[in-house]
């Protein structure tokens, strides 16, 4: 379900329907899987198969004018039902995003000063990009950082800007420095010179910014040898997958999750402290839906001793986003004015239902979201969000 | 109405600002440098008051680091013409950049009869707003800070402007142009510009260099020594149950004999 992203290079709404892509576009039959399966379907005037008959009657002006687009939280789940395997959320509803952003009379503030903030300081939140390794303070594990020593190096791990900064963020960074050095893995990071993939700007769909911090990395990139990247952010995945390669980026990329799997054998002998958790794990849409990874987590959190998987209604395919994708990050506000509950405090109902008390997840937007959800849902201390890899970490570690 | 906007960078603070080794500036390593906030807003309501009335909106802004970032940002936002105005104007204060500002305006012959002049109404290094009073001063012309809202009545060529004081008061004036006047706040909070268009511009549009002769240019105060903020005592966290930390609250009150 992936589109030939290379060859949309510079392509717009005008020449879409000159490239395979925009013939696939064609032949949509209006069913409506698409906006039946979106988790802000009925907010949106116009979901994605009424976008696509207002392209057929050459209306997308009304489109652009509406804020759909603005409510899509580039979840896939419309792409992944297609019956005609349209990729809706990778090439389409990016474009008409776009133009919607672009003509918003007024951006909504927060994700105006994520965009901007992004654009200057490298991040979202705005931070200092000298404070990016501060989450190494107090870390009693080596980690290099390759402006300080360039020697070529298997590992590029690319550690993104939500476990730089954010607070939870950074025990996950943490967590993640402590298992690649039990495994020997031979990594590196960029360190200060690290910037945001720019998958917010992608996704949100801002290709200006995108390309800023596009080009910005890729040339870092090009001052080091490394044979493999591998990234804590599933936005950051689907943004070097997706996007990088349009700008010709080549090396071979995977998520933190995925890369521990490979690892697999020799990890699971050193997952010794039994925790008596009951789990449910909330499948990040990136890493889910976009890229498959639906069994490498679980078969990781079932290698812990003692710990219970049980699933939410929605697994796997089926998950509902946390609301974070897409720029939604930064538009609780937004939704909020419009009476529209966040998708964060609908899914921890679910993940409450299960009984569990721990919910996993492998994806830094989560764990804010979900804490936050937990505590508007009065379940502050009933239950607690832990990314995969500090439940590995809580197993391994004396 | 031809409209010219007046532009400052200034230390940004989300770099933590150390003081340099002479004592008088600060370290120069890490400094960012970052259009003053109530410049954005007064660029904003330019733009804004160029979409309602019409004309034309010249950016002007004394040289510093990352001027260029922020001049075409104004292009983008929809400035006709952005000036930057070559030298090394950090020493110099507000009386001072008035001067520059005016030499400027004298030298290129910009005012005319409709001519508005705004800036931001201070800034983090002028939190007295002194750039607005000076610059009337020294063109001769009327001048009003801290200014939220702004009118323009072509036929009697004259703004109304709402200011702020203190203790939410406001007023309302009335000030024929030309005129300076110093915005607080925009009438929209400034907008977004997509990263595509600024980038557009930088290809496509040029920022004017322009120089002006500094002789007789007061700088201002002259800084004698810069102090790092005293630390005092942190805030204390109480905790416990709600009736539990009022209980310690009513003891720390009749400790301090608040109560
Ligand atoms: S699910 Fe696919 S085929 Fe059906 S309406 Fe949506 S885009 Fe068209
Ligand atoms: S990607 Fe998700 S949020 Fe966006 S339109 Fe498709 S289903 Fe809706």
């Amino acid at each position: 379900m992936i589109a030939d992203i290379e060859s949309l290079r510079g392509v717009t709404l005008e020449t879409l329907y000159d490239t395979p892509e925009g013939r696939l576009i064609k032949s949509c039959i209006q069913c409506g899987t698409c906006a039946g399966s979106c988790p802000h379907g009925e907010y949106m005037e116009y979901p994605p198969r009424r976008i696509i008959k207002m392209m057929q009657l050459g209306l997308l002006d009304k489109v652009f004018d509406s804020d759909s687009m603005l409510k899509c939280v580039n979840c896939y789940a419309c792409m992944s039902k297609c019956p005609r395997e349209i990729h809706l959320t990778e090439v389409l509803l990016q474009l008409i995003k776009e133009q919607t952003i672009m003509r918003l009379p007024v951006v909504p503030q927060e994700l105006q000063k994520a965009l901007e903030n992004s654009y200057r300081y490298g991040n979202p939140m705005g931070e200092s990009g000298r404070k990016r390794i501060n989450w190494m303070q107090n870390l009693d594990v080596p980690v290099r950082i390759l402006s300080q020593n360039s020697q070529p190096v298997d590992v590029l791990w690319f550690v993104e800007s939500y476990p730089s900064y954010h607070p939870r963020g950074q025990d996950t960074a943490r967590a993640i420095a402590k298992i690649f050095n039990r495994l020997n893995v031979d990594f590196a990071i960029l360190g200060n010179e690290e910037k945001s993939a720019g998958e917010c700007g992608m996704l949100s769909w801002e290709s200006g910014l995108a390309e800023s911090l596009v080009d910005y990395n890729m040339a870092i990139f090009t001052k080091y040898k490394f044979n493999q990247l591998v990234t804590s952010d599933p936005h950051a995945l689907d943004a070097f997958l997706y996007r990088y390669k349009m700008f010709g980026f080549k090396a071979k990329v995977t998520h933190v999750i995925p890369f521990l799997w490979q690892y697999f054998d020799k990890l699971k002998p050193m997952l010794i402290n039994k925790l008596h958790y009951s789990v449910t794990y909330h499948d990040s849409c990136c890493l889910g839906r976009h890229n498959g990874y639906y069994e490498e987590p679980r078969e990781i959190l079932k290698a812990i001793p003692g710990i219970k998987i049980t699933e939410m209604v929605h697994n796997r395919s089926n998950s509902i986003c946390c609301g974070g994708g897409g720029g939604g990050m930064w538009l609780d506000t937004y939704f909020k004015s419009q009476n529209i509950e966040r998708l964060s405090d609908n899914r921890i109902k679910e993940a409450i239902e299960t009984g569990a008390d721990v919910l996993a997840v492998a994806c830094p937007y989560e764990m804010p979201r979900f804490e936050d959800a937990l505590k508007v849902a009065g379940y502050d201390g009933k239950m607690v969000v832990k990314d995969i890899t500090e439940l590995i970490l809580e197993s391994m570690e004396d | 109405m031809n409209i010219l906007v007046l532009l400052k960078m200034v230390p940004d603070v989300v770099e933590e600002l150390k003081i340099g080794d002479d004592f008088k500036s600060l370290d120069r390593d890490w400094l960012r440098f970052i259009l003053s906030e109530s410049d954005e807003h007064a660029l904003e309501q330019a733009i804004i008051l160029k979409e309602k009335y019409g004309g034309t909106v010249t950016a002007v802004a004394p040289d510093a680091p990352e001027l260029d970032d922020a001049l075409y940002s104004a292009l983008a936002k929809g400035a006709d013409r952005a000036f930057k105005i070559i030298g090394e104007w950090d020493i110099y204060r507000s009386p001072g950049l008035a001067k520059v500002f005016s030499r400027f305006i004298e030298i290129n012959n910009i005012m005319g009869e409709q001519t508005l002049i705004l800036s931001g109404s201070q800034a983090i290094d002028d939190l007295e707003g002194e750039i607005v009073y000076y610059l009337a001063e020294f063109l001769g012309l009327p001048g009003c800070c801290v200014v939220t809202s702004v009118q323009y009545n072509p036929d009697s060529n004259c703004i109304t402007l709402l200011k702020e004081f203190s203790g939410g008061l406001r007023g309302e004036f009335e000030l024929s142009l030309p005129a300076v006047i110093g915005i607080q706040a925009a009438e929209n909070p400034p907008r977004y510009i997509p990263i595509a268009k600024i980038r557009n511009i930088m290809k496509t549009q040029k920022i004017e260099e322009i120089e002006i002769p500094v002789e007789g240019i007061p700088n201002g105060l002259t800084i004698e020594k810069l102090f790092e903020p005293e630390v005092t005592d942190r805030a204390e966290i109480l905790e416990g149950t709600p009736e539990e930390v009022a209980r310690k609250l009513v003891e720390i009150f009749s400790d301090k004999g608040i109560i």
